[in-house]
């Protein structure tokens, strides 16, 4: 039955020696079909105080406008676009997870795309708050759209890169949410079948009525594969255009075209970051860490090592570049960079994402979970500085020395960002509250070709050749779970 | 006269269910449809199931997609309302590829969407059809339609062969129908 043959001695997707179908259902269902517990009810109290101070930032902006933040004559983008950039940076994780990674069948993508797809529509919804609250008047949102008007022939600007971001953001953010709301149906319904009353009735409503038949789970594969094939361009299209923002523009420091190849690393590098930071804790608090294992800790961790180094590349290539063009303003941007009045920024940005991720080389660390969960913090404070530098330094000195200024943020600039934080992860406990985080169906494909029991049962059954078979003992050694005392009977 | 309306093999093993369909073709009884909490490779090609043809569907809408904003996209910039940008031409065409990108996208994840919902009659509150409410959790089930399909004691008996963990004789068709 099972869909592929797997090599006996590559790492379990599921680990413990005794699942079952239904056990998988129970494991997973359990945060949804009980009672949040402290460390829960802690986290969301913290996660609405900072809710709340994005609520009051926000008013505090559309009431007062675009004066309250520090933006001045000459930075006029600087922590909204920030923030806006990191957002959506992070957000692209979940669609790589989901999307990329269905497409070359990596098979340890079931047990955490649910969450990441989740994280990638609370992340995108964080970035539109600041472009919405950058318009200065959000009611004039509408304007972005092609809607005839009474305003004679006046169209949108179709060669703007802003409008090309409109249509980029939205297309990602609703996609990404049918991607998800598709994949969550039969899980939906297995919470339905085993819910009663009320909650019987919200979920039967959520489920579209699924019932699992053969057709149906046809067609979806089928739809699941087509949108990993529409969503895997996206990904890269979607940020290649935000990183057009920029290198469309003449702006020293901006203009070039490493953009494109060098954000979409960059997102998939935070976006990994963001990830571990969440299903570090997420595996730890809800128990799910028979399905979310050191292998995909640590395959995560291979990934933000690999972005991270590409990352770092296209920072040593920017400063060639500037060099190796001959244009004295590109040269000065650089310079200015990482010796000028924003030199901490700039090498707090190389120091979090180039130097720090490097220590993943060592399994010690890719495998220690603490430190892998502090290293993950480190990249999206890293990430934040990228964003930070690339548009602040190179706004702050421009062409005409008599417009140099400073950027400084206002408590309303910092409200806004500490409460995105608070929106993004208010969203996310809510989600795992009432939403399986685990793509429970995926997950119980596994079962039966790349679970440790199913290997120990090839193993009793003699599918190893005794060399074979200490070798696949000694790759077991890691996990928690496993008894070797069973293998060695074997 | 029995009242029974199907019968429902139920498994605990999905190789176990495919036995179980082996074992009815053999004996030449259809099968109603098979319900499993997870999709299983290579049922349909056993249970001759078609190929899906959603693909078509979604190359349609994506070139629907396409058409439809690169019309928006000529109509307004270099029909109705042409600017002039440095002496730049106004059919830019570099310009378009990144909102005709998009839109094929768009079209394509939501018409395919819709058509997989429309053609397997899902929707928002619809009421679950389903015969055995594990079926969505770690039942793997068989139905077997009853009229026609007599003695039951011989379908029983063949699903059991196969090793279902349990056989139900159901007088409704749907348990969860509401």
């Amino acid at each position: 039955m099972a869909s592929h043959s797997e090599a006996i001695i590559r790492e379990p997707l599921i680990t413990g020696k005794d699942i079952t179908y239904a056990q998988i259902t129970n494991e997973v269902l359990l945060p949804v079909e009980n009672k949040p517990n402290m460390a829960w009810w802690i986290g969301f109290a913290l996660a609405v105080a900072g809710a709340s101070l994005w609520v009051f930032s926000i008013s505090w902006t559309f009431w007062y406008g675009i004066g309250e933040w520090g933006l001045n004559k000459t930075v006029g983008w600087a922590w909204d676009i920030t923030g806006f950039v990191w957002w959506v940076g992070i957000g692209h994780a979940g669609t790589l997870i989901s999307a990329v990674l269905l497409l070359f069948r990596q098979n340890w993508r079931n047990s955490i795309n649910r969450s990441a797809e989740a994280m990638t529509i609370f992340a995108v919804v964080c970035a539109a708050t600041y472009i919405f609250g950058h318009m200065g008047r959000p009611w004039l949102a509408y304007w972005t759209l092609p809607l005839p008007n009474q305003y004679g022939s006046l169209w949108v600007n179709w060669n703007s890169a802003l409008m090309m971001d409109v249509f980029a953001i939205s297309t990602y953010f609703s996609v990404s949410l049918v991607f998800w709301y598709t994949g969550l149906l039969p899980d939906i319904a297995s919470i339905r079948d085993r819910a009663t009353g009320l909650r019987r009735r919200i979920y039967s409503i959520l489920s579209f009525g699924w019932t699992g038949s053969v057709k149906t789970w046809q067609r979806f594969e089928t739809v699941s594969l087509i949108l990993a094939g529409i969503s895997t361009p996206l990904v890269l299209s979607v940020h290649t255009i935000v990183s057009f923002d920029f290198a469309t523009s003449l702006e020293p420091g901006w203009h070039t075209t490493i953009f494109p190849p060098y954000f979409v690393a960059g997102a998939i590098f935070s976006g990994f970051a963001m990830v571990q930071t969440l299903l570090l804790i997420a595996r730890k608090v809800l128990g799910l860490e028979n399905y979310i294992t050191m292998f995909h800790i640590e395959s995560m961790n291979k990934i933000i090592m690999l972005t991270g180094s590409i990352v770092g590349v296209a920072y040593i290539t920017e400063f060639f570049i500037a060099w190796y063009s001959g244009v004295e303003y590109e040269q000065y941007a650089f310079i200015n960079r990482s010796t000028g009045p924003y030199w901490w920024a700039y090498w707090s940005m190389m120091t979090c994402n180039v130097i720090t991720p490097q220590l993943f080389w060592f399994k010690k660390i890719r495998i220690n979970i603490p430190l892998s969960w502090v290293l993950s913090i480190i990249v999206n404070i890293g990430m934040w500085f990228e964003r930070f530098v690339i548009i602040v330094t190179s706004l702050h000195r421009d062409f005409i020395p008599s417009s140099w200024v400073m950027f400084y943020p206002t408590w309303t600039d910092v409200g806004i960002f500490v409460g995105s934080i608070g929106v993004f992860f208010t969203m996310f406990l809510l989600f795992i509250r009432v939403l399986p985080s685990v793509a429970m169906a995926e997950v119980k494909l596994l079962l039966k070709s790349s679970s440790e029991q199913a290997k120990k049962k090839l193993i009793d059954a003699g599918h190893l050749e005794p060399e074979a078979q200490a070798d696949y003992i000694k790759a077991l050694e890691k996990y928690d779970s496993v008894d070797l005392t069973q293998y060695q009977k074997a | 006269m029995s009242s029974t309306k199907f019968i429902l093999g139920c498994f605990d093993d999905p190789d176990d269910l495919m036995h179980g369909i082996d074992n009815l073709q053999k004996n030449s009884i259809p099968i109603y449809d098979v319900y499993t909490p997870m999709p299983i490779h290579g049922i349909e090609a056993k249970l001759g199931v078609k190929e899906s043809r959603l693909g078509y569907a979604a190359f349609c809408f994506g070139c629907l997609g396409a058409t439809v904003i690169f019309s928006i996209v000529y109509y307004t910039l270099v029909h109705d309302w042409p600017m002039n940008i440095g002496g730049k031409p106004h059919f830019a065409m570099p310009d378009f590829v990144p909102f005709t990108f998009e839109w094929t996208i768009l079209f394509t994840a939501f018409g395919m969407v819709a058509t997989f919902f429309a053609a397997t009659h899902l929707f928002p509150g619809r009421a679950p059809r389903v015969m055995d409410l594990r079926a969505t959790d770690d039942r793997f089930v068989i139905a077997v339609d009853a009229k026609g399909n007599i003695p039951h004691d011989d379908i029983t008996r063949l699903l059991k062969d196969a090793g279902a963990v349990e056989v139900k004789h159901n007088e409704r068709k749907y348990v969860s129908y509401e």
